[in-house]
């Protein structure tokens, strides 16, 4: 047992202040249970959100030493043992009390995405795919939803571009749709003008963030910029596409819809 | 919809580069800046020289493909191994007489285009942002590759022109098995075949490939065992190791360029099997 010192963010919407905490910390303990000896201890009121203390809820997320990281899943032998530990809510959103963000937003990005669509079933009247052809969509099914990657893609976090970009969580959604055979709808005017695939600059960050380890840039979002570029900036595919006669969407269901 | 206003609540520091994190950060960024910036010097330097590219048999890989010659530059390439022949009396006379201003560029673009090293140089050279949870060093509206960086989704054409260099690259390293029309093997035989290894690695792990030869597919196998699903594990095998092949590749590429140019120069002797 040794004792170490906290340094978690309190506040509200209205403002807020670092405050220090001494907290006795056991063998094998993560942040979430130091902070929640804290919590027991010495600031009954102290908000955090958590469920499941098992990486796979995806409530815990806050910033641990200037790192977005779930507090479930930080092990407290990773520090030095000097080291002040400083812990603060999401930057990407909005603060509701000490380390609780509200990331309602990212609900919002959800429900603008056009769902599942079945193709029609095969001449047996079933619906067949391939494991080989949806290993990579099962990839993508991991994600927990603990919106680590929105807070950390610098787009959401610090260029204020919510506007213009639903963030890599969306982009793997957008992706699992996208990429999975059955799937018979087309998203890809969609995902360059309404979900803002060109905002991402690739710099991989959600990547190295992911506590599920999804390979978001490189599986995901890439993919689907190259599916962008085959439809928009690939001069060769275009004139194929004339010649052959063959029409792709390259308008988005709302553009189509104010024509 | 909250659009550019941005949280200062939380305690996060604000300010160019700003961060709470505690870890070195700035090491990776920095290691990349001072990487790329010296392999961009060492080979503009080494493409403007037009001369000692050539040791027999041995030939720079910044010089290759070779499409004009003039042979009594020292160190120059043979006639007979240019592509079209004798140094054109159109070149422009204030640019100096190298055959590698006429190829450099495609594999220039393939690298400034790729995804890895866009990674790398936003995070380097542009601070876009540094680092993770690293504030970005410019402020300004952000547009990503909306905007001017539009030309990046253009990869897949350098990519066509890269390929073609890996085999042309190959064709080198396997004529440096011959001297004077002997058989053998120098140090440099082995420097030219490891070379365009390293770049076959990089080039053919390459994104826009990966999408090109299945990825675009949702059905790549359909259950069947398809050359296309084939093609797609492999190359996604190697794509997960592109910044390694990426790094090789660039300092690969460098090295054999310093090793052609000090044989020529007789610098160093190149250890080999001729007696010719």
């Amino acid at each position: 047992m040794s004792t170490r010192t906290f340094k978690i963010w309190r506040g509200d919407s209205h403002g807020g202040e670092f405050n220090e905490y001494d907290a006795e910390v056991d063998e094998g303990m993560v942040v979430l249970d130091v902070l929640h000896r804290i919590q027991a201890l010495q600031a009954n009121d102290l908000a955090i959100r958590w469920n499941c203390k098992a990486g796979k809820c995806g409530s815990c997320s806050m910033e641990i030493n200037g790192r977005p990281s779930l507090a479930c899943m930080t092990r407290m032998n990773t520090f030095g043992p000097d080291e002040v530990i400083s812990v603060q809510p999401l930057k990407a959103f909005p603060v509701i009390k000490d380390l609780t963000c509200d990331v309602s937003w990212n609900y919002e990005q959800n429900k603008r995405i056009a769902p599942f669509k079945p193709k029609p079933r095969g001449r047996d009247g079933e619906h067949r795919m391939y494991q080989q052809d949806v290993d990579r969509v099962q990839e993508f099914r991991k994600c927990i939803e603990c919106f680590l990657c929105q807070d950390v893609c610098h787009v959401v976090r610090d260029r204020g571009r919510k506007d213009a970009f639903v963030g890599p969580r969306f982009m793997i959604r957008l992706a699992s749709l996208e990429m999975h055979p059955l799937d018979d709808d087309d998203r890809v005017p969609e995902i360059k003008k309404e979900y803002g695939s060109g905002m991402c600059n690739i710099t991989k960050c959600c990547t190295e963030t992911c506590p599920e380890h999804i390979n978001i840039t490189d599986n995901g979002i890439i993919p689907l910029k190259e599916r962008v570029v085959d439809r928009y900036y690939d001069p060769l595919a275009r004139l194929a596409r004339l010649f052959a006669g063959r029409k792709v969407r390259t308008k988005t269901r709302s553009e189509e819809q104010s024509r | 919809m909250p659009t550019r206003q941005l949280t200062v609540l939380g305690g996060h520091p604000t300010g160019a580069a700003a961060t709470a994190r505690k870890d070195r950060w700035w090491v990776s960024p920095l290691t990349t800046l001072v990487v790329l910036t010296v392999f961009s010097i060492y080979v503009t330097w080494a493409a403007f020289q037009g001369d000692n590219y050539y040791a027999n048999p041995y030939l720079s890989p910044l010089y290759s493909p070779v499409l004009y010659t003039d042979p009594s530059v020292p160190g120059a390439a043979p006639i007979a191994h240019a592509w079209i022949g004798a140094w054109p009396s159109w070149w422009p006379s204030f640019l100096p007489a190298s055959p590698a201003l006429l190829i450099l560029f495609f594999p220039g673009v393939f690298r400034f285009t790729c995804y890895y090293y866009r990674k790398a140089y936003y995070r380097a050279f542009t601070g876009s942002p540094p680092a993770c949870a690293v504030n970005p060093v410019a402020g300004g509206t952000y547009r990503g590759e909306t905007a001017w960086l539009i030309f990046q989704n253009l990869h897949r054409y350098a990519l066509y022109f890269a390929v073609a260099y890996i085999f042309v690259l190959y064709y080198d390293a396997f004529i440096s098995l011959f001297r004077n029309g002997e058989l053998g093997i120098g140090v440099g035989t082995i420097v030219l075949f490891l070379n365009a290894t390293f770049l076959a690695g990089y080039t053919f792990g390459c994104h826009a490939l990966r999408h090109l030869v299945g990825g675009g597919m949702d059905c790549m196998s359909c259950g069947e065992k398809t050359a296309r699903y084939g093609a797609w594990k492999r190359v996604s095998w190697l794509n997960a190791r592109h910044p390694n092949f990426a790094w090789m590749s660039l300092f690969w590429v460098g090295f054999t360029d310093v090793y052609v140019r000090l044989v020529s120069m007789g610098v160093i002797t190149d250890l080999n099997t001729w007696t010719n």
